[in-house]
């Protein structure tokens, strides 16, 4: 199936047929998803009984040691053992038809519990030690995989497991507004991350900002018309190059720095929620089907849709509270666009930063995250396996709080800033 | 506009029509750019309101939507595109009666045109600014401005095609060519004329807030009652003298100017100022 990442994948043949995606068995129980919940945000957890202290696995309603019902999920750090190991040579669903051999373990954690686990290909023979983590499936359900204990293992070096990330190498991406500080960060990080080509996006290009000329010194670079509250610029955009992105990175926004009370009338709020609202969807609309008939396109076939969300989703914040809230509507958009990128394998994956350290963010007292970093996150949320990634430490933070005690943190939010 | 004075207009326009109809016939020009996203607007600080672009969306195009018909939403901002401004427009106008695009004079829909060429000069100086001396001497070859009359500045802005070509804007600004405050002041008080036109994205020059009083054609001209039509083209295809213009914006309640469709009406045989 796939060839080593290493060298670059052959063009596709076009006289071929365009191959339609399959996907590994995608239905989990309601109890089974607390696996996906937390594999979606990057970390392995496991139900922990607070009856008797047991960690189980596969998830279950009640504990198997004392059915006591009172399990919690906790982060586990996957250490055991790979106790044994098989490989599969055939199989009835079509996703793993397609991809046998396939090389399954079970590892036997420090904490207690057996699990399966799909073993990465630099996993010596069993048995040995193991760490296991979480992963997305490309039917975006949580699976398990056993990785070297030591030393950081990429899932993109095993060419099984590669299909579980969208790794930026190679690949041609869509970065739909360069202009701002963020876009430009994003492009330069994926253009360093090894993408082949990167659409940046430009709209009114009389209005000049600090950086873009920069970016045409990228070697990967193609600046192109875009301006996402232009229905006919996106579609034109979509028919020239739709068919041909693999990733699209949404860094398209409008900040402004009003609350409800301390601007008349809806212009600014509409102009926001023009770009970070119907922004999103109309690029949803023309380059969303493009996306999914692309999914199983060879080695490099579309994989990814990424959202530069903002942490104010979550929760308002009331000196930004009209941005926060068209970023809370891009946020309730961009779960339907998961769902209907889904059945492809195509992911969506959604970064919620803090505070930027940006001209918007101006009056936004430290710390904040720098458009480095931002896009440093999604790189590494690319080349990972994860659909949410909360970048930096007011994110985090807000992410505890809200996790925690959403009224509260709405209550905190909204006490007036000092 | 009193009964009498728009009565008088409006002999004054019947005796202009005969005229050109007696002069052998008549040629259409269109001065009107096409309204159109990809057409620039008006930039200001993003802190501040904005006017919004010209914007089309599909409500439906022979298909599940509406089968048999084609039609579109729009939206734009009252000064986007070829525009017109209402005295109301400025603040220095606020208090003129009938100040409004659905209240000024039906009467000053058409009008008479006097076209003054500027385009090497704005060619060669994109600050170029238009003075009384420049005004002397169009008025001693092709006779005084009438009252109630549009003054045309023309540049050849509007073949600026690139819309970065066309907004100039560096670091300091917009730099577009526009009247210096005395031309205007002389408009207004000399000659009464009925408003101002330009082929850039606003009546004043891209560097006029730095000008005393800032943006002196939209003050002196909304202050005396003028109007403003800017974003035009086609200028280099009107006689100095002898063309009327028609201009009658949109009727948008208390409205400070619209889009509009503006064209000439040219005698046929009248030779375009580009031709000379």
């Amino acid at each position: 199936m796939a060839s080593e990442t290493a060298g670059r994948p052959r063009r596709k043949n076009p006289l071929l047929r365009t191959r339609q995606p399959t996907l590994p068995p995608g239905s989990r129980s309601r109890v089974a998803l607390g696996l996906t919940a937390a594999a979606a945000r990057g970390r392995l957890e496991l139900q922990v009984c607070r009856g008797c202290g047991a960690v189980q696995y596969p998830p279950r309603e009640a504990c198997v040691s004392c059915l006591s019902h009172r399990l919690v999920w906790q982060p586990q750090d996957g250490c055991g053992v790979l106790t044994t190991e098989t490989v599969l040579r055939s199989a009835q669903e079509l996703f793993f038809r397609e991809r046998v051999p396939w090389r399954v373990g079970m590892v036997r954690l420090d904490a207690g519990a057996n699990v399966i686990a799909f073993v990465h290909k630099s996993v010596a023979r069993a048995p040995c030690r193991v760490r296991v983590e979480a992963a997305l499936d490309r039917a975006g359900q949580a699976v398990l995989i056993a990785v070297p204990e030591n030393g950081r293992t990429q899932l993109s070096d095993d060419p099984k497991l590669r299909e579980m990330t969208c790794d930026p190498r190679h690949r041609k991406i869509l970065v739909t507004d360069g202009k701002g500080q963020l876009g430009q960060a994003v492009a330069k990080a994926l253009a360093a991350a090894g993408a082949d080509l990167i659409w940046i996006g430009r709209a009114e290009p009389w209005k000049k900002t600090a950086g873009f000329e920069a970016l045409r010194e990228l070697p990967q670079a193609a600046i192109v018309p875009l301006d996402v509250t232009d229905g006919d610029s996106v579609r034109e955009l979509a028919g020239e190059i739709g068919a041909k992105v693999d990733i699209l990175v949404n860094t398209a926004e409008c900040h402004r720095t009003f609350s409800p009370a301390s601007r008349r009338g809806v212009e600014t709020a509409q102009l926001e929620m023009d770009v970070n609202y119907f922004g999103l969807l109309r690029l949803a609309q023309e380059f969303a089907p493009a996306l999914k008939a692309r999914a199983a396109d060879g080695e490099t076939g579309a994989v990814a849709w990424v959202n530069l969300l903002s942490i104010f989703a979550l929760s308002n914040y009331l000196p930004h509270g009209t941005y926060a809230a068209s970023k809370a509507a891009a946020l309730s958009l961009s779960q339907a666009l998961r769902a209907e990128l889904r059945p492809a394998g195509v992911r969506v994956i959604n970064l919620f930063p803090g505070p930027i350290d940006d001209e918007w963010d101006q009056l936004v007292m430290p710390p904040k995250i720098s458009p480095a970093a931002v896009a440093s996150a999604v790189v590494e949320a690319l080349k990972g396996s994860v659909e949410d990634v909360y970048p930096g430490d007011v994110a985090q933070d807000w992410l505890a709080r809200n996790l925690d005690n959403p009224k509260a943190l709405e209550r905190e939010l909204g006490e007036p800033t000092r | 506009m009193k009964k009498q004075d728009r009565r008088a207009a409006d002999g004054k326009l019947g005796a202009i029509l005969s005229d050109l109809l007696a002069s052998g016939g008549v040629r259409l020009v269109d001065l009107t750019q096409t309204l159109s996203p990809d057409f620039p607007t008006i930039t200001l600080p993003p802190e501040l309101g904005q006017c919004r672009p010209v914007r089309i969306e599909e409500i439906s195009r022979y298909d599940e939507r509406g089968p048999a018909w084609y039609w579109n939403n729009v939206s734009f901002g009252e000064h986007a595109g070829t525009h017109f401004d209402a005295p109301v427009h400025w603040i220095s106008g606020r208090d003129r009666p009938d100040n409004c695009v659905d209240t000024l004079p039906i009467a000053h829909f058409i009008a008479p045109a006097c076209v003054i060429d500027c385009s090497a000069q704005a060619s060669a100086d994109a600050d170029f600014l238009l003075t009384v001396e420049h005004l002397a001497a169009w008025e001693k070859r092709h006779g005084r401005i009438p009252a109630g009359s549009w003054v045309l500045m023309r540049t050849d802005w509007s073949k600026r095609t690139d819309p970065v070509a066309y907004q100039n804007l560096d670091e300091t600004g917009q730099h577009t060519p526009g009247p210096d405050p005395d031309c205007v002041r002389f408009l207004v008080d000399q000659r009464n004329v009925l408003g101002f036109g330009t082929e850039t994205i606003g009546t004043d020059a891209g560097q006029a807030a730095h000008f005393a009083p800032p943006y002196p054609c939209h003050y002196y001209m909304h202050g005396a009652g003028k109007y403003g039509l800017q974003c035009l083209c086609n200028l280099d295809r009107l006689p100095p003298t002898g063309s009327l213009i028609v201009a009658a914006p949109l009727k948008i309640r208390a409205g400070s100017g619209s889009p509009l469709r503006v064209f000439a009406i040219v005698p046929a045989h009248a030779t375009a100022a580009s031709a000379k």
